[in-house]
């Protein structure tokens, strides 16, 4: 039953990273390439640029993880209150999950960008004489329109994987601590945080892991120099110079190495934490 | 106070939640508008008569991102069937390293495996190609769907099964009138999310696609980097349409016991 999946899985996705792995040793026999070497990370590693872009990937991924999970956390507990318009709030975090990145992506392009919609607020508020004295938030050093973004995508989606949670949970396990004499923030600290713990990692995880290694997001939203890691390798991938692309092929090695790490992580936390769902 | 506390709260993140989407509402109908005019010189339907006219190319976008959205689906669902059945319903030894390679497309991205992709594709004669790509968005989608499928079917009872089975159904018989009504709303909803997956894909269809595979993210960006925010906004909202439909259909689904399904999707 399970072998026409592990057939195209196997096929496709371990196959295509074994062949990616191969040429990043410079073992290409088409082009008369047989002795693997180290060469490509040799110089990926020595220029510069590498490692800036894995360095502004890795906080890109950092920053949007944690800002996301925290207001995450802080969006289920409302959504699980009753209040008026929770209804349509709801729909709304399952309508932005079923948008795609890129799309969210020109949308945060046209708000912040120097001529965007709220460059423009600050102009009519007289706050700014023109698009150069708006805080440059997109095509930045800092990747902050690539983290709005980010936060803007993901917050819904660990929102979503919060509540789930919740509801398997219930709500008994806080009223004992509460009957026990437990305030509020210590039944929310000390009981409800714990049993959600499995599910905001393992979500956020899954954050780090796309945030990583997203091309899309950076390619609308970068700043040309440093690029982040996946448009830097993607770029080296369709250099003229057929010599960067084993370099591409090494980025792309250096990506898999993290995700490989993210995916121990994952599963670790799945067969420890049975609280989350499949 | 509590109560107004709460609104406020919820106001805040139905606005932000909204937020991005606006401006390609105004974008999307705008003619002439420079910084620092708050609203376009004029209101116009020239942007949407573009992209819906047979010259700007959206229209057979829109077919190509149908139609391999829906190839990849109806292969993943297929192919994902009986592997969600065996990790539903079973267990087994080697169960967690096939788990183990059904999360990988999920934590390792796409840039990481579409160099190798391509390669195997271009040697079996598929890269440029729809069936490639096709092929390519399996990827990430088999995986999605056949966990999702899991998920159904470690809630199903296979004793009715055999319930059929021992009144004298065939194997296909008992598949096709006890197991199939008892899972389909499970199977919907994997299906038309499983479409979102690959409806969203942007690296492994420029990748794959070589050019000759013209999604509409793909020609999004393209209006997008050449500075036509009109355009690219009334393509955006025509791109969001589906997947809005598709909430609104399965909202009240989601948000009751199917909330799970929901859980592995993150085009």
């Amino acid at each position: 039953m399970l072998a026409p999946a592990l057939l195209v899985l196997g096929g496709l996705f371990l196959t295509g990273l074994g062949l990616t792995l191969l040429r990043s040793f410079r073992y290409m026999p088409a082009l008369g390439l047989t002795e693997p070497d180290l060469a490509a990370y040799a110089a990926i590693l020595t220029a510069p640029g590498f490692l800036k872009s894995l360095g502004l990937s890795l906080w890109i991924a950092t920053a949007s993880t944690l800002i996301a999970a925290l207001l995450a956390l802080a969006a289920a507990l409302l959504l699980r209150q009753t209040f008026p318009g929770r209804a349509l709030i709801s729909f709304l975090v399952q309508a932005n999950l079923t948008i795609p990145h890129i799309v969210g992506a020109i949308g945060i392009l046209y708000l912040f960008s120097q001529s965007g919609s709220f460059a423009r607020l600050a102009h009519a508020a007289g706050l700014i004489s023109g698009p150069q004295d708006f805080p440059a938030l997109t095509h930045d050093p800092w990747a902050i329109g690539i983290i709005l973004l980010y936060v803007w995508k993901e917050l819904p989606f660990i929102t979503l994987i919060l509540l789930a949670n919740m509801q398997t949970l219930g709500e008994d396990h806080e009223s004992v601590a509460r009957t026990l004499g437990a305030t509020r923030w210590q039944a929310f600290r000390h009981v409800l945080l714990p049993m959600l713990m499995p599910g905001l990692l393992a979500a956020s995880t899954l954050v780090f892991a796309f945030a990583f290694g997203a091309y899309e997001v950076p390619l609308v939203l970068g700043a040309h120099a440093p690029k982040a890691l996946p448009v830097l390798a993607w770029q080296a991938s369709t250099d003229t110079d057929l010599a960067a692309r084993p370099e591409a092929m090494a980025m792309a090695i250096v990506i898999a190495a993290v995700g490989l790490a993210l995916l121990a992580v994952y599963a670790r936390m799945l067969t420890k934490g049975p609280a989350n769902a499949q | 106070m509590r109560n107004s506390l709460r609104l406020l709260a919820g106001l805040a993140l139905a606005g932000w939640l909204i937020l991005p989407i606006l401006p390609l509402f105004g974008w999307s109908v705008a003619r002439g508008w420079r910084f620092p005019d708050l609203l376009p010189d004029r209101v116009t339907a020239e942007a949407w008569s573009f992209a819906l006219s047979p010259q700007s190319g959206v229209l057979q976008s829109f077919g190509i991102t149908t139609l391999i959205a829906s190839a990849t689906t109806l292969l993943a669902i297929l192919i994902g069937l009986p592997a969600g059945r065996a990790l539903g319903l079973y267990r087994f030894r080697g169960r967690g390293l096939v788990l183990l390679l059904l999360f990988g497309p999920a934590l390792l991205p796409g840039i990481a495996v579409v160099f190798g992709l391509h390669g195997i594709l271009l040697r079996a004669g598929l890269a440029g190609s729809i069936p490639g790509v096709i092929l390519a968005h399996l990827v990430p989608v088999l995986p999605y769907a056949t966990l999702v499928l899991a998920a159904v079917f470690a809630r199903f009872d296979p004793a009715y099964e055999d319930q059929a089975r021992s009144l004298g159904a065939t194997r296909w018989q008992a598949f096709r009138s006890v197991t199939l009504p008892t899972i389909l709303p499970g199977l919907m909803t994997a299906a038309l999310f499983a479409f979102l997956v690959s409806w969203s894909q942007y690296l492994l269809t420029l990748s794959i696609g070589a050019g000759r595979v013209q999604t509409l993210p793909l020609l999004l960006f393209s209006f997008a980097s050449a500075g036509r925010n009109d355009i690219s906004a009334a393509i955006a909202l025509l791109y969001i349409l589906p997947g809005l439909l598709i909430v609104a259909v399965t909202a009240r689904r989601i948000t009751g016991r199917g909330a799970a399904l929901t859980e592995r999707l993150h085009p």
